[in-house]
Formats: C-alpha cells, structure tokens, sequence
C-alpha cells in the first residue's frame, strides 16, 4: 500500500458558521490523537497485530467530526481509545485536555461519565425499560432517585420517544431503541459524544432521522461528536469534518466538502464510489479508451460547487465550448450542508474545442477530470 | 399399613427432604454464586482479571462436580462432624448436599452470566461504572432469567441428590422409599414416594419457569 503520511486537521475556527448556534469553536481542540499507536497481541512485541499506526488527528470543539475507512480499518479501536476502553501502546490522546493514559482507573471514570457513546447494536438492558436505560449512567454516577427523574423524562422527551418511557427495549423498533440509546449517552450531560457506526444497523430512512436527531443535539446543545461509519452518506449528511482512515493509517483528512469534492488518496475514491452518481455508466466505462483517436469525444467531469453552483452551467459551456455537449451522468447533492454537483459530459475532442475548453475552465474556476475518450 | 399410618411417614419424609433442600440449596447458592460470577468474569481481559486463580477454582469446581455423590457423602465425613457435631441425621446429610450444590451453582450461574451480551458490559465501563457496579447492575440483572432457570434445576438435582443421604441416615423421601418401598417390600410406599417426588419436581420446575419468564423481556409479549 502507499504510504501517505497521516495529516493533521487544524482546529477549525469557522465552526460556528457551518454549525448554527454554535459558540465560536475555542483554540484547544475537543479530542487530540498525538503519533496514536495501537498494537494488540503478541509476545514482546513479536507478532503483534498494529491496528493504528501513528494516528494524528484533532476533533474541533462544537463540529460533528467522521471517522470513515472500511471494516478492520481501525476505526472501533481510534474511538475507544477516546474514552479509554482501549489503551494506546504509544502516543498520545488528550480529550479536552487531559491525557486519557495518564489517568487512573477512577480518573477514567471521571472522564467517561463527560464521554457519552452510542453503539451500532444499542446496547440497550433487555431487562430495563427505556426510562431505567437512560436513568442507568445517573445511577452509576450517584445522582438519587428526584434528581434522576428531573434528567430522564427531558432526556425521553427530546428524543421523542415520551409514551414509550415504560417499554422494554424489545417492544422498540431499532430506530427508537437508538434514540433511547442517544438520551442514556445524554444523560451525564457529556462534553463529547462518541458514535460507535450508531446506524448501520438501521434502514436508510431510521438512519436519516437518527442523522437528524444528532444534528439537532450537536447544535442545540453545543455537543462535540464523534463518529466513526463506513458509510459515506452518514459523513456526507451531518460531518462538517472528515478523517478516512484505511489501514490504521489517516490517509486523508479535512473539511469534509473539500474531501468528498476534491478526494485525493484512493481508499476515499473507493468510498466515496459508494454513493450514487459518482459512478460511469458501465455502457461508457468499458468503451473508454485513454488517448484520443480522430474523430473521438472527450469525456469530462465537471464538479461545480460554492459559488459556480448557483450559475447557468449547462448553456455556459455550450457556448463556452462552441460545440454541441451530451450529458452522460450527473448528481447535484449537498454535502455536509453545501450544495455540490458532479457532471459527466462528452464533447467533441477535437484540438480547438479542447482548447477553448481549458480556457473557459479556467475563466470559470470550474474543477474538471478528463476521464478518457470514447469513439 | 394404614393409610393413616403412610400419610404420617410420607409427610415426617416430604418435611425432612424440603429442610435438606432448603438448607443445601440457600446456603450453596450463597456461596455458589459468588463463585459462579467470579468464574464469569475473572478470565484474561475481563472485569476482575485473574487468570490463574480462575483455572484453580475452575479446577477445584470440576473436581467436585465430578465425584460420584455418594462418595462425597462418606468422603467428608470427618468434615461433617467437624462442622454438625455428628456424621448421621438430616443436619449431618445437609453438608454434603451443600458441598454438592456449591459447584453446581457456580458452574452454571457462569454460564448465565457468560449469556449477557458483552456490549453491554462495554456500555456500561464507558457510562464509567465500576467492576462492582457491572456486576450488580448488568450482569446479574441481565442474567436474571438464566440464574432462575440455574436455581431451579439446582433445586430440582438437589431433591435428587437428598434421596441418597439416606445412607448416612439422613431420611426424607428417598430413604423413606428405600427402607419401606424396597427393603420391607412395600409397593405401596415405593408408588407414593415415587408420586410425592414427581409431583414435587413439577411443582418446583413450573414455579421457575414462570419465574424466569416473568424476568426475561427479552421477547415482545408484556
């Protein structure tokens, strides 16, 4: 595999505007993953399996941050060193600045009841009601019996699940068990929450309403999350910022627009094949020849975003290319929040038009890909 | 005999074997299931890590399980006296039975707690509980159904196992249908035993399960 060196994300310090209602994000970062190394197994270090190599990655304060790679990735194991459910073998993380290793078990303890987290299966005890699930981590904590009761029925209310309080997680559909399981990762009143693939065991349509659900937490209460999904539609819809990791190595990390509209490292490519439009008809594709022969078409994508979204593209580039256009494939989606589109033309690749192209491209600032030539 | 006569020595009986049932089985479970969590939870990278004393107890527990039952009955006898003051009656039989039952319960009230989804477990350690509070709060209440079940096949073994202390004079249902029923040639005791006993065990397997039907909610029925 090629070895790209994992990258750091500065904190961002424009949180505030992708995320509504947010207070400007503070300087310090909320979780900080310092040359993070995690090896499991082995004898002396022989033989020992490294699930993260040398993680560096910081989680800004108030944004929804992603964590994205394939299964065996490493990404379950980054997420619980968070809160300490694993320990890193080297390296350093600091969440909201106190090193998780450093602290002892009751230290940890302190630290995990600020951290709620969320589960792909719930995690939900068969043998309590959704009311007793989320009055669980008070009563670890200590809080008595009113003083719980103050916090759960607020907590069953926001998820909107207040007439199911006395059901038993078996009598909840997944999307609702979920839901109980966000209000019980609520509960402490978290700094941080960690969402552990918290809807890939829902339908696409629960799993919209969950994204809804913890957009809503993140900018009504101010809450830093961090999730970790190998669905590129979770990171599209809520992650302002992104980290792909592949491997146990951060390949490629940003603002998630600037990495989903300009992917650099192959492992996000391949993940981000994944969502609709992004892909050649397979018509085209096997006919797709990489040097233009006499008389071929050119066939170009055309991603326009921010600024070059809101404009008349289609009759522009006709009439920037002065020749006749066909549109093979296209999508115009949004992405964590902004509007996006990806267009796949094809256009008479003859030298002049090909050169009034790359001067109407960069007139326009238009980002464009030729992917190859068809006969 | 008269029917009078047979009421009387089935319920003199009935009453010896449910004091040895009682006994043995409260006081082995006490200590049984103690045991029976730390087996569940003290391997390798669990809640109260401790791999060695695992296999020792894990061996000892084995040991005991698999000595004929009657041989433990005679095999501690210097045991039993130490602890009753005498080696026969119903007092001297409830040790052995209780000895029985410990190993017994641990065993499967291990497999009980080994039942519990270990998400839950990971839930709980980043809600920040503490080992003890797992245990009370997850595992035990999470297991509730599988340690009724446990319970109940302990008790149901148990009466099992009373019938055989009668060769340390123990008495109950079982001696009651070897030394009228077999010895003395009663048919007649030997059936009533035998229906006492059968009656006996339904009753305590029905009042389990629809105990630990009540606890499990783990189906959609309520």
């Amino acid at each position: 595999m090629s070895q790209i060196p994992s990258s750091v994300v500065p904190p961002r310090p424009d949180a505030a505007i992708i995320l509504p209602g947010q207070p400007l994000a503070a300087s310090a970062p909320m979780v900080a993953f310092e040359a993070v190394t995690k090896r499991f197994g082995g004898v002396n270090g022989q033989n020992a399996f490294t699930a993260l190599d040398g993680i560096d990655l910081t989680v800004a304060k108030g944004a929804i941050t992603g964590i994205i790679g394939r299964s065996g990735a490493g990404k379950s194991t980054l997420i619980r060193l968070v809160n300490g459910l694993e320990k890193a073998s080297s390296g350093r993380v600091v969440v909201d600045g106190v090193e998780v290793g450093g602290l002892s078990e009751t230290g940890l303890r302190d630290l995990r009841r600020q951290v709620g987290m969320i589960f792909q299966h719930f995690n939900l005890l068969s043998s309590r009601t959704a009311y007793d699930n989320v009055a669980l981590p008070l009563e670890i904590a200590g809080f008595d019996r009113k003083k719980i009761r103050e916090r759960v029925a607020p907590l069953i209310d926001l998820v909107g699940l207040g007439d199911k309080s006395g059901r038993y997680p078996a009598e909840l559909s997944g999307g609702q068990k979920q839901r109980i399981g966000i209000a019980r990762a609520l509960a402490t009143e978290p700094k941080l929450l960690l969402s552990d693939e918290a809807t890939s065991a829902l339908d696409p349509e629960t799993t919209q309403s969950i994204l809804e659900l913890l957009k809503r937490i993140n900018a009504d209460l101010g809450l830093t999350v961090l999730l970790i999904t190998h669905e590129m539609e979770v990171v599209k819809t809520i992650a302002s910022d992104v980290a792909v990791i592949d491997r146990g190595l951060i390949v490629e990390a940003g603002r998630t627009f600037d990495v989903f509209t300009d992917p650099k490292h192959e492992t996000t490519r391949a993940l981000l094949s994944g969502l609709p439009g992004s892909n050649l008809p397979e018509a085209i594709s096997r006919k797709l020849m990489e040097a233009p022969q006499p008389g071929s078409r050119a066939v170009v994508r055309v991603t326009f975003f921010g600024e070059t979204a809101q404009q008349p593209l289609i009759s522009k580039l006709m009439h920037g290319l002065g020749t006749e256009v066909n549109i093979i494939a296209g999508t115009i989606d949004e992405i964590a929040g902004e509007p996006f589109g990806s267009l796949v033309i094809a256009y008479d690749a003859g030298p002049e038009t090909l050169e009034r192209a790359s001067r109407f491209y960069a007139q326009t600032g238009l980002h464009t890909e030729v992917l190859g030539y068809v006969a | 005999m008269s029917p009078e006569m047979l009421i009387s020595l089935l319920l003199k009986a009935l009453f010896q074997t449910l004091h040895m049932v009682a006994v043995g089985g409260v006081v082995g479970s006490i200590i049984g299931l103690p045991i029976g969590i730390f087996l569940a939870t003290s391997n390798r990278g669990e809640l109260f890590p401790a791999p060695l004393t695992n296999k020792i107890v894990g061996a000892i527990v084995n040991a005991t399980r698999s000595t004929p039952f009657i041989i433990l009955v005679v095999a501690i006898i210097p045991f039993t006296r130490l602890v009753t003051g005498t080696s026969i009656g119903t007092a001297a039989a409830i040790v052995p039975l209780t000895i029985a039952t410990i190993p017994f319960v641990a065993r499967l009230a291990e497999s009980a707690i080994r039942e519990v989804d270990q998400g839950l477990i990971e839930a709980a350690r980043a809600m920040g509980a503490t080992p003890m509070q797992i245990v009370f709060k997850v595992l035990l209440a999470e297991a509730k159904p599988g340690l009724t079940l446990a319970l109940t096949l302990t008790i149901v073994s148990l009466v099992g196992y009373s019938a055989m202390v009668g060769a340390v004079g123990g008495g109950g249902l079982g001696d009651l249908g070897i030394r009228y029923g077999y010895q003395r040639f009663m048919p007649d005791v030997m059936l009533a035993v035998v229906v006492v006993l059968i009656v006996l065990v339904q009753a305590i397997q029905s009042a389990g399960d629809s105990l630990a039907r009540r606890f499990d909610k783990r189906s959609r029925k309520n």
